[in-house]
């Protein structure tokens, strides 16, 4: 009874949950695999480490890598900042939401491949247009979600800021960013998983280097795990992002939470 | 002095209040009575200038301060930032000080979430106190609390009160709080309101005032 108990509580321990779950999937790849019986379509987990080693050793993998994590970067900064401070305007100023939300309607609802093509046709073929793309194509999630976030603001804490005339960076440092800060950190966390996808996608259509480059380019060559090894390399380094730097900062923030 | 003159202040097309007129004198404590929903409230926001939307004059120094009904303090941040923060003229030592002035000193450097009711209500009198506001305005500031509690901030309020000498609009259901705290005790009835009586505490009258608005 106590054993089994025991074993239970083991078997709910989140970080044992993950790697569990991940496990299951590896095992859903590896059955995949097997069915499948033809390597060239979906080669086994362990079949992506040769073709791994040499990406790596050859410097193509940390470059294209290197490449995409430079425009999700260049992406991410301006879409936050421009979104954030759009979102809050939103939610703090009526007219501004008034005029602004047929504009955020329209914009949400525009696919991510139009704005990337129309970008690519009006600036041309380059990392400017690369860049715009992306981040219009984020600016509206997280304005959506900001807007939100500003609108839940406690108003007896603006009062009380006002009353004792707080000064406005003391204000904004210290009782709307920390409320803001949920939603800044949830819109960050959606934000970088969508930005690098879409990066792909502006790679695969109109960048000579980047992982959305390289898996164009394998993909006319058919090389499955070609394809599997650069997507995974940059999935891995994306959740290190997300281990390393995402948690953290959000664990930081609602630290009073918890105390 | 603090002159209040608000001739109408209305939400919409419902006007709450009308031709409410008083003055409070330097050090001078006023209590405001009245019915729940009947625009004390308001009439406290428009005084500590929190709502600048009405027809009328109000005259108010510089240095104001206000307790609401809810501590409203800043939980992610400490107790002791909780004051300097608010009075960054305040130095470190004042602010050790504040606390120990409202007996929260060993508390510093806990969140507000870490503290008691009790406690959360000592830090904003710590904090209305320690910028030494020319001002006070209290909305029902010992609602929810227990009755010993409550005792204990009364009498905490009125020694910080004799000794930063403010002048001070209190909020208040209460007619112990009222007969405590305040010189004069002004009754708002009617919609929209207006005063309807004003008292000096410590008559009889007072008492029955403040119990026929209860009723």
């Amino acid at each position: 009874m106590d054993c089994s108990c025991a074993l239970s509580k083991t078997l709910q321990h989140p970080a044992l949950v993950r790697a569990v779950s991940l496990g299951l999937l590896l095992l859903l790849w590896i059955v995949a695999a097997e069915l499948t019986a033809d390597a060239s379509v979906l080669p086994r987990p362990l079949a992506l480490w040769t073709p791994f080693t040499e990406a790596v050793a050859s410097g193509a993998l940390p470059y294209h890598l290197g490449m995409t994590l430079w425009r999700v970067v260049c992406a991410f900064v301006p879409a936050m900042a421009i979104g954030v401070a759009l979102g809050y305007l939103m939610g703090r100023v009526p007219a501004v939401d008034q005029w602004l939300d047929p504009w955020l309607v329209v914009f949400l609802n525009l696919p991510a491949l139009v704005l990337i093509v129309l970008c690519y046709l009006w600036i041309g073929l380059n990392e400017t247009a690369a860049i715009i793309a992306v981040v219009l194509n984020k600016i509206p999630n997280v304005a959506t979600i900001l807007r939100e976030g500003a609108r839940a603001l406690d108003s007896n804490l603006d009062a009380m800021a006002k009353v004792y005339r707080m000064r406005s960076l003391a204000r904004l440092r210290h009782v709307v960013m920390p409320q803001l800060a949920p939603f800044i950190a949830g819109a960050a966390r959606s934000g970088i998983a969508v930005i690098w996808k879409i990066v792909l996608v502006v790679e695969f259509l109109g960048r000579s280097s980047g992982i959305g480059f390289q898996i164009h380019f394998y993909f006319q060559l058919f090389d499955v795990a070609m394809v599997l090894v650069y997507a995974l390399s940059f999935i891995g380094v994306m959740l290190l992002v997300e281990a390393l730097i995402l948690q953290p900062s959000e664990r930081r923030v609602r630290r009073w939470r918890t105390a | 002095m603090i002159k209040i003159d608000v001739r109408r202040k209305a939400f919409g097309e419902e006007a709450i209040l009308r031709d409410v007129r008083f003055e409070v004198e330097a050090g001078e404590t006023i209590a405001i009575l009245g019915a729940s929903g009947i625009g004390k409230s308001t009439l406290l926001r428009l005084i500590a200038g929190i709502d600048p939307a009405f027809e009328g004059e109000i005259t108010r120094p510089d240095k104001i301060a206000m307790v609401f009904q809810e501590p409203v303090l800043l939980p992610w941040r400490s107790v002791i930032e909780n004051l300097t923060l608010v009075h960054p003229e305040l130095g470190a030592q004042a602010a050790l000080s504040a606390l120990e002035r409202t007996g929260i000193v060993d508390k510093a450097r806990l969140f507000p979430g870490q503290l008691s009711l009790g406690q959360q209500r000592r830090l904003a009198l710590a904090r209305a106190f320690a910028g030494r506001p020319d001002l006070l305005v209290m909305d029902e500031p010992y609602v929810s609390l227990d009755p010993r509690t409550a005792e204990e901030m009364l009498a905490l309020t009125e020694a910080l009160i004799a000794e930063a000498g403010p002048a001070v609009v209190l909020v208040t259901h209460s007619d112990v709080e009222a007969q405590r705290l305040a010189r004069r005790c002004l009754r708002l009835a009617g919609r929209p309101a207006t005063i309807a009586s004003e008292l000096a505490t410590g008559s009889a009258l007072l008492s029955r005032e403040v119990h026929h608005d209860r009723a």
